[in-house]
């Protein structure tokens, strides 16, 4: 399939950490200059931007946290006068606070270019119809896709989220070629749409799928709901947004558009760079952007790299689907363990919907314990026998121990009885931090 | 004749047991016959009540699963081989007891006793031909 920007994405490697290089020294320059916290940071490392001579040197830069964003609320981190700052996002996170990220009118271009590469990647052109699904305001998402759409050329359909009848309707009526929207919002709508059995009215080919964590299982399911080919796509609003990475055809990983956004692994405790195909923690340098660039920026998410080309073409490295946040990882008895690992689990078990758990872990007699908690259900209750209690509690800890390599201690509790935060269920109690 | 039991899911957490007894009675259900299981982290109540989907409703609202069954109580004579007859009838018709558990107080001279098999119909059935007495949901 053809590239957007073939010159970047197909560019020889030497020759791309030679524009990587320069552009990295002159966004390193402009920052120093412009932002206040980056420069207090490179003075106390006792660094000088002439010290950064190329990617190579990269690594000696200091690192910065979400955190910042916070600090810094609203516009400290902005690198340029806020007239020349064109549209600004938000996003609120999960703890609270929202931060809130600018662009400059080339910031724009250059994001609309990125998601049109994506678009071009798994086969679209100006003759598609381009669904944008994603809630079209603060949230990177629906903006990211609709001015990818726009660049490419397609016709966008900016309905934005909610009211799934109408998006069904209106994908039936202006035959909607390309769906984005989150994952979970997909299978919503394949369900409707089965239910409603509109299935072959569908001219949908294709799907960007993002913004929320999603198993193979699940790409599966909407493949199948919506007869069309699931992608994935990557992108965090204090980067850019949907785009920063992206599947190609070939669904190897997916591409790092890497003329403007540097990744690196790092290793989450020391802050040590890991080699090629080692998983730790993406870290991104932006070093195109203008309005809000960051250097060596944590997103927590659990990553691995290889630059091993691929078939499409593309040289930009590929990442792999992010594992988990580091701040969710936890180490029990030696073991990684991801709550996401838990949730694939409970998604196999619960035949329509997944039971809420929880996680918890302690330490007794110097050995961790670990234990989860799952929500029972009237289906997990089907005959109302304690013999098929018993037969779900052993199944679920088995699965949990073939995936995780390590055993825990399963419990059913009662419905909603796991405690909750702004609706949200508290995954994780780890104890062994109180004492 | 069949009658409604209510198999209740207790977590086996200190005064689970309770707050469900507390909801049913204060929803105004007379429990009429009642058996606890237990497993090493959780229970199984086992009731017949007089409003079975009152009853569930009830222990719904103070976040407890609840389901119901169906399930046949059978009049025993109140006398030494009461309980073997029925069982003996059941066996030669090769249907086998999940559980039973007896009701609460008795009616002249007759015991009652919940029996759970694993196939209802045609335990039912075997007890009708027989000429058996069986507890209808209405006399609860
Ligand atoms: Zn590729």
């Amino acid at each position: 399939m053809k590239m957007w920007q073939e010159k970047y994405e197909a560019m020889p490697r030497e020759e791309l950490k030679q524009l990587q290089s320069e552009r990295l020294c002159a966004q390193v320059k402009r920052m120093y200059e412009s932002v206040k916290l980056f420069r207090k940071r490179m003075d106390e490392t006792g660094l000088k931007p002439s010290d950064i001579k190329g990617v190579e040197d990269l690594h000696k830069l200091p690192f910065s946290y979400k955190q910042d964003l916070r600090d810094y609320y609203p516009y400290g981190l902005f690198a340029v006068p806020m007239k020349d700052i064109k549209r600004v996002h938000a996003s609120s996170g999960t703890t609270g606070k929202q931060i809130v990220v600018g662009y400059t009118d080339n910031d724009l271009g250059m994001w609309a270019d990125c998601f049109a590469r994506m678009l071009a990647a798994i086969g679209c052109d100006e003759n598609d119809f381009v669904h944008v699904g994603y809630g079209l305001g603060l949230f990177t998402g629906g903006f990211g896709a609709h001015d990818g759409a726009v660049r490419l050329g397609a016709t966008a359909i900016p309905i934005s989220a909610g009211n799934t009848q109408r998006q069904i309707q209106t994908m039936i009526d202006f035959g909607s070629t390309v769906l984005c929207c989150t994952p979970s919002y997909a299978m919503y709508l394949g369900e409707a749409i089965e239910e409603m059995g509109l299935k072959d009215q569908l001219k949908l080919k294709v799907g960007i799928f993002g913004a929320e964590p999603w198993t193979e299982e699940m790409r599966a399911q909407i493949e199948e709901k919506l007869n069309l080919k699931a992608y994935d796509i990557y992108g965090l609003s204090e980067i850019m947004g949907p785009g920063v990475s992206f599947e190609c055809e070939y669904q190897c990983g997916m591409h790092v558009n890497e003329d403007h956004f540097i990744p690196e692994i790092i290793d989450p405790d020391t802050g040590e760079v890991l080699p090629e195909g080692e998983w730790g923690e993406l870290v991104f340098t932006t070093i195109t952007k203008e309005g809000f660039p960051l250097i060596r920026y944590r997103t927590r998410d659990i990553c691995s790299l290889t630059y091993e080309k691929c078939k499409c073409g593309r040289t930009f490295v590929r990442m792999r689907k992010p594992q988990g946040r580091t701040d969710d990882m936890l180490i029990i008895r030696g073991v990684n363990v991801f709550p996401s690992q838990i949730e694939e689990v409970l998604l196999k078990v619960g035949e329509t919907v997944t039971p809420n758990y929880q996680i918890v872990v302690d330490r007794e007699n110097n050995t961790d314990t670990f234990l989860v908690n799952v929500e029972m259900s009237e289906e997990l209750f089907s005959d109302g026998s304690i013999k098929k209690i018993a037969a779900v509690e052993k199944s679920i800890s088995d699965k949990l121990r073939s995936t995780l390599g390590i055993g825990p201690k399963v419990c059913l509790v009662n419905p909603k009885s796991i405690e909750r935060s702004e609706g949200k269920a508290k995954r994780v109690i780890d104890k062994r931090k109180l004492k | 004749m069949f009658i409604k039991q209510l198999s209740i899911f207790v977590e086996n957490k200190f005064g689970r047991l309770e707050a469900i007894i507390d909801a049913l009675s204060k929803a105004d259900i007379n429990l009429r016959a009642l058996s606890l299981a237990e497993a090493a982290d959780y229970g199984v109540l086992r009731v017949i009540v007089n409003d079975a989907e009152k009853a569930k409703k009830a222990l719904n609202d103070i976040g407890v699963i609840a389901k119901i069954t169906d399930v046949v109580a059978v009049f025993l004579d109140d006398r030494a081989g009461g309980l073997a007859s029925v069982l003996s009838i059941l066996k030669n018709a090769e249907i086998s007891i999940e559980y039973m558990y007896a009701f609460l107080g008795r009616t002249e001279g007759k015991a009652l006793m919940v029996l759970k098999a694993d196939d209802e119909a045609k335990t039912e059935k075997v007890l009708t031909d027989n000429d058996i007495p069986m507890l209808s949901q209405e006399d609860i």
